[in-house]
């Protein structure tokens, strides 16, 4: 069961740091439609 | 005398005045526009009424608007209701993509004002949705079925007592990340295309400024919502983790064989008591596992072109490659289109994610069935790694004999020489 429960915490890991690496990636949709005459914030 | 005099001169003369005030009127107000006749490419009060009937489509073209040089177009007075450009051509040329549109941010992407390719999405979107839920119940019911009438398949000698290793906590813990990934994702993809009509109009309800407002406000569906779109974006890269060291611990020992083939001659031992031979996975297990590689991997494909929208399109491709391979012809339809909008790529990618999700997530229904109540004994491998002995002998008996020649040729080995 700890390779579950492991797994699980895994999950919750991977998604908080997936969503703050894509945040500072610059995927964000604000920063992918902005354009120098078009600020999106 | 003068003023019945007077009065009467007023109104001979108010008499005289009102046609020359009729004709100043008919002067000014603009000239009226000329019907266009739906033979000359118009549209009739029937046309729009079976427009908003939804058939017949978008109507062709129709260049109404462009005013000939230093003419003027009916309705484009100083007073006229069009201004300088005619309205409907203009909206026509937005609607078939032949206005020239320039944009400040947003591509090409933006450029399309309107997408009118994504109505066939939205009717199809609406009326396929009901009917990946309906497979998802029929599974389940079968399953249902199934238990009522085979029961739980129980050990045919019982519990032997002795385990052995089945899975190494490597490769549960790829299982499990892609097993938790996968429930998650399924569970908050559901809710996110059914919750829209279930719970932010339920049917019956009527959409009131008040609903309106409270929606505006965050009500806790669309709240929930918020939280599904975060979940489901950001586990993905779990799901697409586990794919590959599933993919990558498994892949050699579901490699097809003429095992296999016993195993399917034999029903899998779901039907009546005999067991037939398997290795480390049976052939049943492997559909599980290339269903779950490829349908799992396709997902994950058209999940990546949704979460970097128009950065990633596939179909626009896939449709060139399969048109050159002919496969549309195989099954009577015609050439694929492959110049899309970048609309038109999310909205593909849309529909497949959700097909191939729905029947990837009836096989797994099937796969948690036998993993938990409709088999005596499979939870433990994948709970502590560890098998009864007599579970392995009955379900994987060249497995068992794989391990336990290694096993005594290992002791062998390490029995030194006298």
């Amino acid at each position: 069961m700890k390779a579950m429960l492991a797994a699980f915490a895994a999950i919750v890991v991977i998604a908080a740091g997936a969503n703050l690496g894509l945040k500072h990636a610059g995927f964000s949709s604000g920063e992918r439609q902005a354009a120098p005459s078009v600020r999106l914030d | 005398m003068r003023r019945p005099a007077l009065l009467i001169a007023f109104l001979a003369g108010l008499t005289l005045l009102g046609p020359a005030a009729r004709i100043h009127a008919q002067a000014v107000s603009p000239p009226e526009d000329p019907p266009v006749t739906a033979a000359e490419g118009g549209q009739t009060l029937d046309d729009i009424l079976a427009r908003q009937r939804g058939e017949g489509g978008a109507r062709p073209l129709r260049d109404i608007a462009a005013p000939a040089a230093g003419g003027t177009p009916p309705g484009a007075g100083p007073l006229g209701t069009l201004g300088p450009v005619s309205d409907s051509g203009q909206w026509d040329r937005f609607r078939h993509g032949t206005e020239k549109v320039t944009v400040s941010a947003g591509g090409d992407t933006a450029k399309i004002v309107i997408q009118d390719g994504g109505m066939w999405w939205q009717k199809t979107r609406v009326a396929t949705a009901p009917w990946g839920g309906y497979l998802l119940l029929a599974m389940i019911v079968l399953l249902a079925v199934f238990y009522l009438l085979r029961g739980r398949i129980r050990l045919s000698h019982g519990p032997a007592g002795i385990t052995i290793a089945r899975f190494s906590a490597l490769e549960r813990f790829a299982h499990w990340l892609l097993a938790g990934s996968f429930i998650l994702l399924g569970l908050t993809g559901l809710y996110s295309l059914f919750a829209r009509q279930m719970l932010l109009s339920p049917p019956g309800t009527a959409n009131t400024e008040a609903a309106i407002l409270a929606r505006q406000g965050g009500a806790p569906a669309e709240t929930l919502l918020a939280y599904t779109k975060w979940i489901h974006n950001n586990v993905a890269w779990a799901f697409i983790l586990g794919l590959i060291l599933v993919f990558v611990f498994w892949v050699a020992h579901n490699i097809p064989n003429r095992t296999d083939l016993v195993w399917f001659a034999k029903g899998g031992g779901l039907v009546g008591k005999s067991h037939p031979p398997a290795k480390k996975f049976n052939a049943g297990q492997k559909i599980i596992f290339w269903a779950v590689i490829l349908l799992g991997g396709s997902v994950a494909a058209s999940g990546l072109s949704l979460l970097f929208p128009f950065d990633l399109p596939l179909f626009g491709k896939t449709f060139a490659v399969l048109n050159q391979l002919g496969a549309p012809g195989w099954i009577g339809l015609d050439p694929l289109p492959e110049q899309l909008a970048p609309q038109e790529e999310m909205q593909f990618a849309q529909l497949w994610h959700a097909i191939v999700s729905f029947v990837l997530m009836a096989i797994i229904i099937a796969h948690i069935y036998i993993g938990t109540v409709g088999m005596e004994g499979a939870w433990d491998a994948m709970g502590s790694g560890e098998v009864d002995l007599n579970w392995a002998k009955e379900h994987h008996s060249l497995w068992v004999e794989e391990v336990e020649a290694k096993s005594s040729a290992g002791s062998t080995q390490a029995t030194p020489a006298e």
